[in-house]
């Protein structure tokens, strides 16, 4: 639940959503659920003269499974409170 | 699942509810396979099970593309990589020309053979790094 809950926290914010197809698409980060699944507002595919078809979608949702990196915004992980998540969550707390 | 959730946290929303709002749209479905799937999302479940209707696949080679129209489908989830909402003004992929089905089948063979045979040339050439 640890990870849903920081990505609850970037809604909104501008990410990179790199596929384990090598499809890699930027798009503010519109909500994300209990799967990681994730959908993506105004996107744009990094490599769009390979996807050709691509160009057409403008919001998409992404199954979480397919997912190999979500590249944030610098900054935007606030490292203590993550740390500090994951020990309480370790702890069961 | 959702009792030990923080506090000050909203309720969880139902198991994979994201796809209400695509609902009767018109979506594009890319498959882990590659393939390419447009039509109206009109059901779904939490493993993105989808039920789509007027279903057609969409094939692009080069600068082509066709359509095969496949009816109504059921796609299990766990083939789904992405689902787009397809901007109806902007459907049809820019500076791509139709051809029909038979031909876009046609040139999607010639592009896989051609592909095959790059495969096997390169094969025959590997004797070249053990000599180097």
């Amino acid at each position: 639940m640890l990870f849903y809950s920081y990505f609850k926290t970037l809604v909104g914010q501008q990410v990179t959503v790199e596929l384990k197809n090598d499809l890699a698409i930027t798009g503010s980060l519109h909500s994300v659920d209990q799967y990681l699944n994730i959908k993506l507002e105004n996107t744009r595919v990094v490599d769009e003269g390979k996807y050709p078809h691509m160009m057409s979608v403008k919001n998409c949702f992404i199954r979480g499974s397919v997912v190999r990196y979500v590249q944030l915004p610098a900054g935007g992980v606030e490292v203590d409170i993550l740390h500090d998540a994951t020990r309480r969550e370790a702890r069961g707390t | 699942m959702g009792s030990t959730e923080a506090e000050g946290l909203p309720p969880l929303p139902a198991p994979g509810t994201a796809l209400v709002e695509e609902l009767d749209k018109k979506q594009l479905i890319i498959l882990r396979d590659g393939r390419k799937l447009i039509g109206i999302l009109r059901s779904f479940d939490q493993f993105a099970n989808l039920v789509l209707e007027d279903a057609f696949e969409r094939i692009i080679v080069g600068e082509m593309y066709g359509d095969i129209p496949l009816g109504l489908y059921v796609i299990r989830g766990e083939n789904v990589v992405l689902l787009g909402q397809v901007d109806p003004t902007r459907e049809v992929p820019a500076n791509l020309t139709k051809v029909t089905a038979s031909e876009i089948k046609q040139a999607q063979k010639a592009e896989k053979t051609e592909v095959m045979l790059k495969g096997t040339m390169l094969k025959r050439m590997d004797f070249l790094d053990d000599v180097g």
